[in-house]
């Protein structure tokens, strides 16, 4: 084994500092859609992550097409678009079919999106096969760029990460500069109040949850450049998904925003130094210990229940 | 009291109901036959067996002294893998193969004149499913045979339901060895024959000193692990410069990407299984890891895997095991062209699949061997056991259960597809390696 020079040293400094912003990137992604139905409606979505492989088939298909087409190196921006009405719609209808009948049963939209979940596997399993698909990608999105000798980073890190800054800025603007943001808070703060001055409080609901969903859709469109999508891949994300909301507190965006930085971060700083696995279990310890002094969350929202 | 008057009565209402009752009356039947049926099968074997003899119009019962589900005419195995679940994407192929061997087997005329019927179990991905699938088949269907299983998990599952139910299971998997039963002919390699051959290879071909050794976390591949740490460092006197283990369904090998690039092997050794794969190579490439820079030896991807990855992914990298789907030999291409004509043109056909389509014929062979379904004596005739039509090319099966192989290792194309660039002697089976434990 040679000796590692200080230049390589940098190279790996940095390239690593780049492998934990772009895993909080990953993460701050699924989390954003989960945050916006927890946060705001309450709604405990156990089938936010099936919302993510919808959007990864939708994906897929488009790739199909796109390559009958022989139009590869284009398509994958406008499947983007694509996997968020799909993911969307769907979440739109699956509140007229069921959610809305479950406001204020916490428990029971646990148990029904769990089942929806359930359902939505099944169904992939059966259109797509039991077997994982990874959609064609264009070339340029695999590749990395090398801005210095022995510095790799990948464009995929850089896409995910500019989607990510992109989708937040996106969410941060319709909820605290837009009227329609303003009539959600209204409603998650006093559903009564904001219905009687005028609010059509059913709509924000449909709308809200439409939305998460349809961020998750999108999560799901940009992950088919990290990962393969099979029938259970949902299932996957949705623990980490729901760590990142917990630990930054339910109804807060800074706080999902603070806590994917800090689960990534500590979860690739730790990798580095030991193990995987015990990385994976320092991270949970530090989550569940902070979780028992803060059982809010890093951030609280200041909220009238 | 009414039950003493009414009893009788009862029975007799019970009697003329069920002699107006077809059906009921079709029942009793059955259940009569079924009773002379065992009458006879407890004195043919000394009755007709002494008159015919060993000649080749051999009954039922003559070739079947155990109660198994034959007939004069048939046989009943059973197939045992996941159809659903998260292992369906590996399992499916196995299931193909299986299937294909039997029609084929039964377009020649069966086992013993028998042809072959197949009760097929799905054990969902599930491991106690599989043993209550097992002891279904083995108590309940008495099949003479079962196919199946695909993880180690599973194996281990079924086990003692088929050493307990004297049961005859023939596992296709390459897996870690360390087991060695009766009841079950282990159709892929054990960790010996698959990881040996390529380090030494590795190290003649390519002067490989460093090794950096990466697998999931489970049985298989931490074992295989210590198996080649065993090898690099006490037989091939190199250094294992990192060892690292990722949970099943990983994604994100960014950071392990990083502390491979900083230890800077002579060779990435990868054990990273099912879907996991896709992201741990796509993410390699990102990385500027590639075939033309960089040796990376795996023994668990095979082309189902390189499908869903990409060949451009894997281009440049070495896979070890026995089985390629390029292999080019007369019996292979007559099997690829069979596999391709049942199951569609762009399946694709990995080292698992090929030795689950072996199950079947070793089992013909040891059958045909023994003369006779009894698992005691189908087992007893199976070492010894050659096959020259297998795809693989030749095998044969040891006294410890377990085949005789070769060893190849391919270097990947862009067409996900490998060129077969060495090719090892017959390698022995040897489940319980010493110095290696």
């Amino acid at each position: 084994m040679s000796e590692t020079t200080s230049a390589e040293f940098f190279a790996t400094l940095l390239m690593q500092g780049f492998a934990g912003i772009s895993l909080f990137s990953v993460l701050l992604l699924m989390a954003l859609g989960l945050a916006i139905i927890f946060g705001q409606m309450g709604v405990i979505n156990m089938a936010h992550g099936e919302f993510m492989a919808i959007g990864s088939y939708t994906t897929y298909i488009l790739s199909v097409l796109a390559s009958e087409q022989g139009w590869l190196d284009i398509y994958f921006p406008f499947s983007l678009i694509a996997a968020f009405i799909v993911a969307g719609v769907a979440g739109y209808l699956l509140e007229i079919v069921l959610i809305r009948h479950l406001y204020q049963r916490p428990l029971d939209t646990l148990l029904a999106t769990w089942g929806v979940s359930l359902i939505l596997q099944q169904i992939f399993r059966s259109v797509f096969g039991a077997r994982e698909v990874s959609p064609e990608l264009p070339e340029w999105i695999m590749g990395s760029v090398q801005p210095g000798e022995g510095i790799d980073i990948p464009v995929n890190g850089l896409f995910v990460l500019g989607l990510a800054g992109l989708v937040t800025a996106g969410v941060a603007l319709m909820m605290f500069r837009s009227r329609w943001g303003l009539q959600v808070r209204a409603t998650s703060q006093n559903r009564l109040i904001a219905g009687a001055v005028g609010i059509d409080t059913q709509q924000v609901d449909r709308i809200t949850f439409a939305l998460g969903c349809g961020l998750a859709g999108v999560a799901g469109a940009a992950f088919t450049t990290i990962a393969s999508t099979g029938p259970t891949s949902g299932s996957l994300y949705i623990v980490d998904t729901f760590l990142v909301v917990v630990f930054g507190g339910a109804a807060s965006m800074v706080g999902t925003l603070a806590s994917a930085f800090t689960i990534g971060q500590a979860q690739s700083i730790l990798e580095f130094l030991m193990t995987g696995s015990m990385a994976k279990v320092l991270t949970l310890v530090t989550v569940v210990g902070l979780l028992m002094m803060r059982p809010e969350g890093l951030f609280t929202a200041k909220v009238r229940r | 009291m009414e039950p003493e008057r009414g009893s009788p009565q009862a029975s007799l209402s019970d009697l003329f109901s069920i002699l107006q009752d077809p059906k009921e009356m079709l029942i009793m039947s059955i259940q009569c036959s079924k009773k002379l049926d065992q009458a006879f099968r407890r004195l043919l074997p000394f009755s007709l067996a002494l008159l015919l003899g060993t000649s080749g119009t051999a009954t039922a019962a003559s070739v079947n002294t155990t109660g198994l589900a034959v007939t004069d005419t048939t046989v009943t195995v059973g197939d045992l893998h996941s159809a659903t679940g998260t292992m369906a994407i590996s399992e499916i192929g196995s299931i193909q193969a299986e299937m294909l061997a039997i029609d084929q087997i039964n377009a020649a005329g069966g086992v013993l004149g028998r042809k072959i019927e197949v009760i097929k179990e799905d054990g969902a991905s599930d491991w106690p499913t599989f043993a209550e699938k097992a002891r279904k088949l083995l108590v309940k269907d008495k099949v003479a045979a079962v196919f199946g299983c695909w993880t180690s998990a599973s194996r281990k599952a079924v086990l003692p339901v088929f050493e307990k139910e004297n049961g005859l299971l023939y596992y296709p998997t390459f897996y870690e060895g360390l087991e060695q039963s009766k009841n079950v002919i282990y159709t892929g390699q054990e960790a010996t024959q698959q990881i040996i051959a390529g380090l030494d290879w590795m190290a003649k071909e390519k002067g490989a000193k460093t090794f950096f050794l990466i697998g999931s976390d489970y049985i298989w591949p931490r074992t295989s692990n210590k198996i080649a740490r065993k090898h690099i460092e006490n037989v091939l006197k190199g250094k294992v410069v990192g060892e690292e283990y990722y949970p099943l369904g990983h994604t994100n090998f960014r950071t392990l990407i990083n502390k491979v690039k900083a230890a800077k092997p002579d060779v990435i050794y990868s054990i990273v299984v099912g879907g996991s794969n896709v992201s741990w190579f796509k993410q390699l490439k990102a990385a500027g890891i590639t075939g033309d820079k960089a040796n990376l030896l795996t023994i668990s991807t095979t082309e189902d895997e390189v499908k869903g990855i990409g060949g451009e992914n894997v281009l440049g990298f070495y896979s070890a095991m026995k089985y390629f789907q390029s292999l080019d030999n007369a019996n292979n291409k007559a099997f690829v062209q069979a596999f391709k004509t049942k199951y569609g043109a762009d399946s694709v056909i990995g080292d698992v699949t090929q030795a689950a389509y072996l199950g079947p014929w070793l089992w013909k062979a040891a059958v045909e061997k023994a003369g006779s379904f009894d698992v005691d004596k189908v087992a007893a005739a199976s070492p010894g056991i050659e096959l020259n039509t297998a795809p693989e090319g030749y095998v044969k099966v040891h006294p410890n259960h377990h085949l005789w192989s070769k060893l190849r290792i391919g270097k990947w194309k862009k067409d996900g597809q490998v060129d077969v660039i060495y090719e090892s002697g017959l390698i022995e089976p040897n489940p319980f390696p010493e110095g290696y434990q």
